[in-house]
């Protein structure tokens, strides 16, 4: 089963104002479990909205999104916000860590908002996924006492926290010098590989573009090209 | 993170202790304003049981007396005139008619709780060349010491009333410069006099009380202002002293007699208390409303600020209500915490009031009870405050788009 389908998918804003504008003209798209695919395209050709969209925090105009086959426009809010919980990650281009929480807790804290209640078992995957983008150091510092590549990597490990099928990476790396960049990278190349999560990452840098699998370009909100990255870098140069 | 701890309760902590001066600060707004309002409302009660007890020492709540003379203006026959002008009746000592039959009604009237049957009127006081107007009221101390509690006040002497003894007030042995066994003379207008033998001197804490009443025995009142074998008055204690004049109410209603209430002889006193109770009720109310729009406007900057972590939160699977919750549980915390420390702070008050708030003897001029159902009510009050306060930003901030929230 694809991980995600997108069928003739249109948004648009100011719907019934004279400034109505489409953004996304119909778009087809479809990821299957495990890709890792790169969005690109210039600025303001839909990428942002279209993340918005695919992460069901957005509603289109028209058109089908399906999350494992489960069709999201039906859904009511409540529905929707579980299904996006459950489902999907979310890094963007800042890390939006909650600077009120320790790193260990801010990962944590997805899985708490779904149960209600602290439990044994969520610190255990919360420390799991830390030692994974190799922070367990720090766990313990609040959001704001680390590094800006380090934020990032806990931005990716709270993205990871539902075991989500589906992880948007909206600029993760924007922020980031070129170091700092492939590193965050890296870690989303290694999760990907070893646990199968799908990735979709939208990114202006073709050098990072070059390290995915499959390459979509939207341009002016239509995808112009979609097709696969036949000689993929894996690794950083530094790595 | 505590483990038993729910996802709300975390946020709202942390978000409270992250903006922790700001937390402070209206904590301390909430307290200095939910101390206010315990203060005031235990002053004014203190006060207005301070002065109901006051008069109820001397005051019978109810008292039944004899209706009103009337003048009936003759006429020869029907169709005859009426006088242009009827000069109205000057009103004599006399007895309430069959006041024995009343008395047992009204001893069965729900609510009443004692009745007492008096005879009294105007005399003089003499001893030697000190002469007083008196009030003179006869007793039978067995039924009046349960409405008026006169022998609570006996200050020397003895309770007992034979048929020759008199108690008297502290202000008129001063002023005839009596004491126990002495001897005082009473005379009336109509030239009745007895000498009495002065056997207990009281104090009601009111001068006019103290230097205008004497009590003597009902049948030696009854002999001395000729009302053999009657009552000039029936004097009534009720289990609710707010509730005389409905009880009044209702014994008129039967009888032929007039009965007042000391609601309806004080009725100045109780326009002044509900004047009282009314500018305290409306400045508790402005200060509660102040506190309400302190931890709203709080809030309001908070969703403000943190609307971009809502927007995170949200788009991690945090469903509307929870982020509701959030801030409904920082603004119930907000009004909770303050009037804890309201209610420390209006403890201190009260305190100081007690200490500072003295006659010049050293009682306490009034007596300020801290009422434990207070403090409790102004906490519950507090958090209900809170809570509606927090309602307007919680709704706001679970309305946030995550989308506009996170790119604002």
């Amino acid at each position: 089963m694809e991980t995600l389908r997108l069928d003739g998918v249109h948004k648009s804003y100011g719907v019934g104002t004279p400034v109505e504008t489409e953004v996304l003209h119909g778009i087809d798209l479809a990821l299957g479990r495990g890709e890792f695919a790169a969005l690109v395209g210039p600025s303001g050709s839909g990428k942002s909205t279209l993340l918005n969209v695919i992460g069901l925090l957005d509603r289109p105009n028209g058109g089908r999104i399906l999350i494992e086959g489960r069709e999201a426009g039906i859904l009511d809010d409540a529905e929707l916000t579980r299904l996006r919980g459950r489902a999907i990650g979310f890094v963007f281009q800042h890390h939006y860590l909650l600077p009120e929480f320790t790193a260990l807790e801010n990962v944590m804290m997805p899985i708490l908002a779904a149960r209600g209640r602290l439990d044994e078992e969520m610190r255990e995957t919360a420390a799991l996924l830390l030692d994974r983008v190799g922070l367990t150091p720090w766990r313990d510092k609040k959001a704001t006492q680390i590094s800006g590549g380090q934020q990032q990597r806990v931005a990716i490990a709270r993205s990871l926290a539902m075991k989500p099928v589906l992880v948007l990476a909206d600029e993760p790396t924007g922020n980031l010098d070129t170091r700092s960049a492939d590193g965050v990278f890296d870690v989303l190349r290694e999760i990907n590989e070893t646990s199968g999560t799908t990735f979709l990452i939208v990114t202006h840098d073709p050098r990072l573009a070059q390290r995915c699998d499959r390459i979509v370009e939207l341009v002016d909100g239509r995808i112009v090209s979609d097709r696969p990255n036949r000689e993929v870098v894996r690794r950083s140069p530094a790595a | 993170m505590n483990r038993i701890a729910f996802f709300e309760l975390i946020v709202a902590f942390r978000f409270m202790r992250e903006g922790l001066t700001q937390t402070f600060l209206i904590i301390l707004g909430v307290g200095l304003g939910g101390g206010v309002i315990i203060f005031m409302s235990a002053a004014l009660a203190g006060l207005e049981g301070n002065v109901v007890r006051r008069t109820l020492n001397f005051l019978a709540p109810i008292v039944i007396l004899p209706p009103d003379q009337v003048a009936r203006p003759l006429r020869a026959g029907p169709q005859d005139e009426f006088a242009a002008q009827v000069q109205p009746r000057s009103q004599q000592l006399r007895s309430i008619d069959q006041w024995q039959k009343i008395r047992d009604q009204v001893e069965r009237a729900p609510g009443v709780v004692a009745l007492a049957p008096v005879v009294s009127g105007p005399g003089f006081a003499l001893r030697g060349d000190a002469s007083r107007a008196v009030s003179i009221t006869g007793i039978e101390p067995e039924t009046y010491f349960r409405v008026i509690a006169l022998d609570e006040k006996i200050v020397a002497g003895r309770r007992d009333l034979g048929p020759t003894d008199i108690i008297i007030g502290i202000e008129l042995a001063k002023d005839l410069g009596a004491g126990i066994g002495d001897k005082v003379r009473l005379t009336t207008a109509t030239g009745a006099a007895t000498i009495f033998t002065v056997s207990g001197v009281f104090d009601f804490g009111n001068k006019g009380v103290n230097a205008g009443t004497v009590y003597i025995a009902l049948r030696s009142a009854q002999s001395l202002l000729d009302l053999i074998g009657g009552v000039s008055a029936m004097q009534v204690r009720v289990r609710d002293p707010f509730a005389a004049e409905r009880i009044a109410e209702s014994l008129r209603a039967g009888a032929a007699v007039k009965v007042d209430s000391w609601i309806r002889t004080n009725a100045e006193f109780f326009t002044a208390m509900a004047a009282q109770i009314m500018t305290n009720t409306l400045i508790r109310l402005f200060v509660g409303l102040t506190i309400a729009l302190g931890i709203a406007s709080v809030l309001v900057v908070s969703v403000i600020q943190k609307s971009r972590e809502i927007g995170i939160l949200r788009a991690m699977g945090t469903s509307r209500e929870q982020i509701l919750r959030v801030f409904l549980i920082q603004g119930g915390f907000m009004g909770l915490a303050g009037s804890v420390l309201g209610s420390l702070l209006a403890w201190g008050f009260l305190l100081l009031w007690r200490s500072v708030a003295r006659n010049a003897d050293g009682t306490p001029m009034f007596i300020i009870e801290m009422e434990p159902w207070l403090f409790m009510s102004a906490a519950v009050g507090s958090m209900l405050v809170g809570l509606l306060a927090a309602v307007v930003p919680a709704r706001r901030a679970a309305r946030l788009d995550p989308v506009v929230a996170i790119r604002s």
